[in-house]
């Protein structure tokens, strides 16, 4: 195990010294990406642990509904498809659709029609919901400091991701993210990150991406953590739940020599 | 057979006198924290009347409980499994705050920080969501007493559904009080309509609460329960529900409502019934048939095989005879004077309620007739279809025989005790009548109208060798948690984010830091507001009093050192 970090760090420094990629890129796209991904394992680890009652959506939904109506659906309906398109685009390589016999050009031109339009629909769904947080009284003051910041960033990462999106495709000639952006993206989870791709990839791309990295990073803190309990589940599960009194009589687990005895 | 215990009530409408005590013990024991000001575990509603939430029975517009599907299968009636889910981000049938009412207080300060003026200063209300002041036009029990006023009949859904001369006439009739719990459904629908499986049904004794720590704040819940008794507490996140006071019941003590009620007109005991025929009943196909239906459901106690059956489900002996002795069994089963509210519902409510007959009984008696005498009152009973129907339209999903015969066996027993009472020979034939002996007829009255403390609430106690965790006892020095998470005050990832406590730990902290703090409890402590239903007199909330003049007034420091700290002491 160390000596393939160690293997790594070395493989990383020559990339610095000999590579396009610098000392800062190799921090950027080697070492951040590993700390937003242990901040977000871990901490949703501790939230869970030591939160779970503060592990909610918080919907405002009983002070205001005309605007919720309206913006709630087309955000998240919109960011799940965004998502979507997150883990087909980075994921899957090119040699795939293309096996699948789908031409580069018809993937790109589906993936920036879809994306750009889903993008659409989730910062409009956005804006409504944080025109409401602000106009509506009782739901301004509902809103944390930690909420503002988790919608500060969330904006951020949208804006980014969609301003990217439509530069390099809409007023810029088109740029293939899947040459760059996406290796690097698996070199990731291959743990054998390549800061190089990343080295010559527009500065919105590169920015977005570092956005996204910060969300990843405050997520668990935040109120965001209700999606890893999106309620799947009820799909199968039987309609009424029944459990026993025994199970957490009193809401605490019973304290060390007082279990109850069979 | 697969015998169930569950813990149920019974009211008896006859002795309410509408004073809702029962709701602000009740709120002053669970809901008296910020966040669920508009929530009422109990209320009390006026009958003929919208109630609350207002017109809450509207299954049209909010779609709570269960219907049958067209090949006559169980569905719940906003939707199924997918459409739930489908509907998360925004719930098309939630109420908003304005079905129910925005909770205010006063501004106090102004009373007395106001310079001298020709008028007299007000304290003008301020809303306590939004801080704003605000116009005060509706609250819980704003149609309070208000029966037959006008207007009504277009804003009470029981009595729209009644026919058109009932509904003319209604106004001349009759009023009468509901008070109104959670029903711990047999068959619930705000448990089946959790995405996350937060509610559930606690399967020693039938009480449906909700898990703190698993509730995410779908809302679900709140459509999906057709009587509106789950709310959402808006500063946590979550849904919360009437507990029928779990902690007090597991200890052998009655709901704090039930406790405190000044008609003594609750009963609390168990009913034993049978898990495997609950789906069977909640899918009967006619609505009126659900009443029988239920009661089919039930398993009579005294019944050696279903003792036998009870032993082998685990069913602890006292619990058996606790069933056995149950005041709720009487009344609902053996007198059959209870029904169960809007059965049509189908989700097999179990707190019931004995119709008044003090409608009857006051047109009776409006003539100049014998309100006593059983011929008049069961005339009455006869003629009086108006309380009748709309009674039927509450209880029986609208068939009125068998509010018919629970009014002629009250309306037996009154005439009957009469000539008891009198000293005369009582007439047989009375009793005769409703298909009852007088023997029975004399237990039923001891029952309805002397029942003491032990036979209103027959409660056996959840198991010793359990005690040390039942909630209410403590032993485990939940103490230890003073200032941590859970007991009030914004966490970092927003209100009481933390481990819950337990509800009567995180009272007593509340009532305690209440009596020794300087501050009200609340958002309005930020903005020298006092809550004045959270306030209890002691403590100094700023803008409640002129600022001393000198360091060391009354109050403040004396009252602090007197409440609170003796009571700490041997707890912790
Ligand atoms: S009355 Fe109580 S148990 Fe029944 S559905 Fe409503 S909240 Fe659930
Ligand atoms: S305390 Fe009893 S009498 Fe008073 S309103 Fe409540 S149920 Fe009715």
């Amino acid at each position: 195990m160390i000596s393939v970090v160690i293997g790594q760090v070395r493989r990383l420094a020559d990339a610095a010294e000999g590579g396009r990629a610098g000392v800062e890129d190799v921090l950027l796209w080697a070492v951040l990406p590993y700390v937003a991904i242990a901040v977000f394992v871990l901490g949703h680890y501790w939230r869970y642990r030591y939160d779970k009652f503060g592990w909610t959506t918080r919907s405002s939904q009983l002070h205001e509904n005309r605007l919720l109506r309206i913006g709630s659906p087309l955000f998240h309906f919109g960011v799940l498809i965004v998502l979507l398109g997150h883990v087909g685009g980075l994921l899957v390589p090119n040699a795939w659709t293309e096996a699948a016999g789908i031409s580069e050009h018809a993937y790109h031109v589906a993936a920036v029609t879809l994306g750009t339009a889903a993008g659409l629909c989730t910062l409009t769904g956005l804006a409504i919901l944080i025109y409401r947080r602000r106009t509506v009284g009782p739901v301004f003051s509902a809103t944390t400091r930690n909420d503002k910041l988790m919608y500060a960033v969330l904006t951020l990462v949208v804006v980014l991701g969609l301003a990217a999106t439509v530069a390099a495709n809409l007023a810029g000639g088109g740029y293939d993210y899947r040459e760059t952006v996406s290796p690097w993206f698996r070199s990731v989870f291959l743990l054998r990150p390549d800061p190089d791709l990343m080295a010559d990839v527009p500065i919105l791309f590169r920015l977005h991406a570092l956005s996204a990295m910060l969300l990843l990073g405050i997520w668990p803190f935040t109120r965001l953590v209700h999606m890893l309990t999106a309620p799947i589940g009820y799909l199968t599960r039987p309609y009424i739940v029944y459990r026993s009194r025994d199970a957490r009589l009193g809401a605490r687990a019973p304290r060390r020599g007082w279990e109850r005895i069979p | 057979m697969r015998v169930m215990a569950q813990m149920a009530m019974v009211m008896n409408l006859d002795k309410c006198i509408g004073c809702h005590t029962c709701s602000v013990t009740c709120k002053q024991t669970w809901t008296n924290r910020s966040g669920t000001e508009y929530v009422w575990f109990n209320n009390v509603e006026t009958r003929p009347g919208e109630g609350y939430p207002r017109r809450y029975e509207d299954q049209e517009r909010w779609r709570g409980g269960w219907r049958l599907d067209r090949r006559g299968r169980l569905t719940l009636r906003s939707g199924g499994r997918l459409r739930k889910l489908l509907t998360i981000f925004a719930n098309p049938r939630l109420p908003s705050l304005a079905d129910y009412y925005e909770p205010w207080t006063y501004d106090y300060a102004a009373l007395t920080d106001a310079p001298l003026q020709e008028h007299a200063p007000v304290a003008r209300p301020r809303s306590l969501v939004s801080g704003e002041p605000m116009k005060i036009s509706w609250s819980a029990n704003w149609d309070d007493d208000l029966g037959g006023s006008p207007g009504l009949e277009e804003r009470d859904v029981v009595l729209r559904q009644v026919s058109e001369k009932v509904r003319l006439e209604f106004e001349k009739t009759f009023m009468f009080y509901l008070p109104r719990i959670c029903e711990h459904c047999l068959n619930p629908s705000c448990a089946a309509s959790c995405p996350s499986g937060a509610i559930y049904k606690r399967t020693e004794d039938g009480i449906v609460l909700v898990d703190q720590d698993r509730c995410r704040g779908w809302r679900m819940c709140i459509t999906g329960c057709p009587y509106k008794k789950v709310y959402f507490n808006h500063r946590t996140g979550k849904a919360e529900k009437c507990t029928f006071c779990f902690p007090r019941v597991e200890v052998g003590l009655p709901t704090v409502c039930a406790e405190t009620c000044v008609g003594r007109l609750r009963y609390i005991g168990l009913m034993l019934y049978d898990a495997d025929k609950v789906l069977r009943a909640a899918s009967a196909p006619k609505e009126t048939d659900l009443y029988e239906a239920q009661l089919e459901v039930f398993l009579d106690p005294h019944d050696p095989a279903v003792v036998a059956a009870a032993e082998r489900a685990g069913i602890p002996p006292d619990w058996i005879e606790a069933a056995r002795r149950s005041p709720v069994h009487a009344l609902i089963s053996t007198y059959r004077l209870a029904l169960p509210l809007h059965p049509e519902y189908r989700t097999l409510p179990m707190v019931w309620y004995i119709p008044p007959l003090s409608p009857v009984v006051d047109a009776v008696r409006d003539t100049g007739e014998d309100a006593e005498d059983s011929g008049n009152l069961f005339a009455a009973i006869e003629a009086l279809r108006i309380p009748v129907d709309y009674l039927a339209r509450l209880f029986t999903a609208g068939d009125p025989a068998p509010v018919d015969a629970v009014l002629r066996r009250l309306a037996a027993m009154r005439s009957y005790m009469r000539d008891i009472n009198l000293g005369r020979e009582p007439d047989e034939r009375i009793p005769a009548e409703v298909g009852m002996t007088g023997e029975q007829m004399r237990e039923m009255f001891r029952l309805l109208a002397l029942a003491k403390y032990d036979e209103r609430y027959v409660i056996p106690p959840a198991h010793a060798e359990q005690a040390h965790r039942l909630d209410e006892l403590a032993t485990e020095c939940s103490l230890d948690r003073d200032g941590g998470p859970g007991m009030g005050g914004w966490g970092p990832f927003g209100e009481t984010s933390g481990g819950a406590a337990p509800v009567a730990v995180e009272n007593f902290h509340m009532l305690r830091q209440r009596q020794t703090a300087d501050r009200p409890a609340g958002p309005s402590e930020t903005r020298g507001r006092v809550n004045l239903l959270n306030w209890d007199g002691r403590g100094r909330p700023p803008g409640l009093f002129p600022p001393r003049r000198d360091g060391a007034g009354p109050g403040g420091t004396a009252s602090r050192a007197g409440s609170g700290a003796a009571e700490t002491e041997h707890r912790s």
